[in-house]
């Protein structure tokens, strides 16, 4: 774990409450201009973990540094750099998009000349600046959400930390906000830290996921080498339904180009492979003249993972 | 500081902007104003009978309907303190607010502290208001200036009343710490204060009554049973305030209707003309209003107190 590269770094980090431990001996390491994944089922510790990195509460034991400034000793400088948006988003209803923006800008110290203009730039990228005007409670939730993005773009963050940033948003919308946080991580080089549990939607925007189960970082990596390491290898599954399954049969399909292992359940195998080679299977079965009454294929999706983790614990 | 000062200015803005403002300040002038018509009537009546402060009279007097100014104040003061204080951190809480302030680079308790002072500033506004408003309606229709002592007297009582109203605000705020609904801060906090301004002078009264019995012939009996009530009721805050106060601008006996044995032995005196009452100076009149102001100040201070505490304490989480 090099810190020059990375932005976030948790080491040996533990919260205990009472005697209930949330967090357990959590190692992690987030690089700069990423955007990492963290996931778990309710009650894994993400909120917890997110809480330490922004200095909100203080882990029992470890530590956690972001940008080089421990979270605990330094929550000012780390929250300088850091942008938040909670799960539940939430704003002063009865003030215009403008005035909760000009009062984030002051708690942040922008000079108040700057404030204007900067706020138009931010309104704009999250395409509000129509709205600029508009009380608060008159917004949807996929606005406020936006409105959010903005909040935290005000103060120029090098990280994002956003809990569950799609949750209770409908598909168009929720894609809408996944884009954004793509194009301000490619434009600005801004580092995300999202906690979901949409993982299609993730699937869509990290590259890197971290699996948390009761506080353990029980899988981290990104999303083919996960799959790669819980599966025996291999990008695809084919499955397939045979009128009979032999021994020869299943010899001739690991002897395939680009298989890496084949497993039988039942009449049923499941060709673990690097490509898409159905082709070459279809024919292989038809020249031993077997009747296949069934073949589809399987990418390795984090949905998969994430329950296969959760079936092995 | 300079973010207490944000909050502090956000926080004022939303107090002056909100309609309950509006409510409190609108019923504390009518009742104001209207205690201040019934005052300059009985001072115009009895002009001749009032030689010293008259200009206290204003606050003092009150009519066979309505009660003095300072009846009123004594009522409105633990509204207006509860009513700013009631929602402050919880219904930040609630609307997700409180997660995105407190992930700006802000010390957490400028957030308590900003509300807090906002708070006292709005109450202290409110109050000054009406007693500059009923000092100057006094001024323009007795013609009789106030004098220095009668100046810092009412500057006195603006103090006092703005501690009472800290002691009620930084109770509400301590519930709205504690709490997670506003509505359950709102009525724990109106509950209490029902309890200490209706409740507890009559359980006073009972626990006096069980001791000693007040249809005792001995004098000593029935002091004794007056200063258990007395003690009892002293427990109260409004009661202490309502001594205060009463201390300060009733110059004339404030102290002796305050003072059970004293008011006890020189009742029957000055009612037959045996005893004549001379003005307390501001000095003496501080002298004895002392303890009662140090004890609201300090209840104000402890109540905050733990409300800083436990708020600084607490996790907040935005589910």
């Amino acid at each position: 774990m090099s810190d020059n590269n990375n932005i976030i770094i948790a080491k040996d980090l533990s919260k205990k409450y009472n005697e209930h431990l949330v967090v357990d001996n959590l190692n992690l390491a987030i690089k700069k201009g990423e955007i990492f994944g963290l996931l778990g089922p309710n009650g894994a510790g993400k909120s917890t973990v997110i809480l330490m990195a922004l200095g909100l509460t203080e882990p029992s034991s470890g530590s956690i540094n972001v940008a080089g400034f421990n979270s605990t000793r330094e929550p000012l400088k780390v929250k300088r750099i850091t942008g938040y948006l909670p799960e539940k988003v939430g704003f002063y209803d009865d003030m215009t998009a403008k005035s909760n923006l000009t009062y984030t800008a002051e708690l942040n110290n922008i000079p108040y000349r700057e404030t204007p203009k900067k706020i138009d730039e931010v309104l704009e990228i999250v395409e509000l600046t129509k709205n600029k005007n508009q009380l608060v409670k008159t917004f949807s939730k996929g606005m406020k959400q936006r409105l959010g993005i903005a909040d935290v773009l005000i103060k120029d963050p090098q990280l994002v930390i956003f809990d569950e940033p799609t949750e209770g948003l409908d598909l168009k919308v929720a894609n809408q906000i996944l884009q954004t946080i793509l194009d301000l991580n490619k434009q600005k080089n801004i580092t995300f830290l999202l906690s979901s549990h949409q993982l299609n939607l993730m699937q869509r925007v990290c590259p890197r996921v971290g699996i948390l189960s009761r506080g353990k970082l029980i899988g981290e990596g990104n999303v083919e080498n996960l799959g790669r390491n819980l599966f025996g290898g291999g990008k695809y599954r084919i499955e397939l339904e045979l009128e009979k399954v032999t021994g020869e049969i299943i010899e001739k399909l690991k002897k395939l180009d680009k298989v890496v292992n084949v497993n039988k359940v039942d009449n049923q195998l499941q060709v673990v492979c690097d490509k898409d080679i159905r082709q070459d299977i279809s024919r292989l079965i038809a020249n031993e003249g077997i009747l296949m009454t069934r073949m589809n294929m399987k990418q390795d999706a984090l949905e998969e993972i994430y329950l296969k983790y959760f079936k092995e614990e | 500081m300079r973010s207490i000062l944000t909050v502090y200015r956000k926080e004022l803005t939303d107090h002056f902007s909100s309609n309950k403002f509006l409510v409190l300040l609108a019923l504390i002038y009518i009742a104001g104003l209207s205690s201040t018509y019934v005052a300059l009537q009985n001072i115009r009546e009895s002009a001749s009978g009032l030689s010293k402060n008259v200009f206290l009279y204003l606050f003092t007097t009150g009519g066979d309907v309505l009660p003095s100014f300072i009846t009123f104040i004594s009522f409105f003061i633990p509204i207006i303190g509860i009513i700013f204080g009631f929602d402050a951190i919880n219904s930040e809480k609630n609307s997700g607010n409180l997660s995105r302030i407190l992930s700006q680079p802000i010390y957490r308790d400028s957030i308590i502290n900003g509300k807090f002072l906002a708070g006292i500033t709005t109450l202290s506004i409110i109050i000054a208001s009406i007693v500059f408003i009923i000092s100057g309606i006094g001024l323009f229709s007795i013609g009789v200036p106030p004098t220095s002592e009668e100046i810092l007297r009412i500057f006195f009582f603006i103090f006092i009343c703005i501690f009472y109203g800290g002691f009620w605000m930084g109770l509400s705020i301590l519930f709205s710490v504690i709490m997670e609904k506003t509505a359950a801060s709102i009525l724990t906090a109106i509950a209490i204060w029902i309890f200490l301004m209706f409740f507890l002078p009559i359980i006073a009264n009972a626990i006096a009554n069980a001791v000693v019995s007040p249809e005792s012939a001995s004098v000593a009996d029935q002091l004794r049973n007056y200063t258990i009530e007395h003690s009892i009721s002293r427990i109260s805050p409004a009661t202490l305030f309502a001594e205060a106060i009463t201390v300060l601008l009733v110059p004339m006996g404030g102290n002796i209707l305050v003072n059970p044995v004293a008011y006890e032995q020189s009742y029957s005196m000055i009612q037959s003309g045996q005893m004549l009452l001379n003005p307390l100076s501001i000095g003496q009149s501080l002298i004895q209003v002392w303890p009662q102001l140090v004890v609201i100040v300090a209840l104000a201070i402890i109540c905050f107190a733990i409300s800083y505490i436990i708020f600084m304490r607490q996790e907040i989480r935005s589910t």
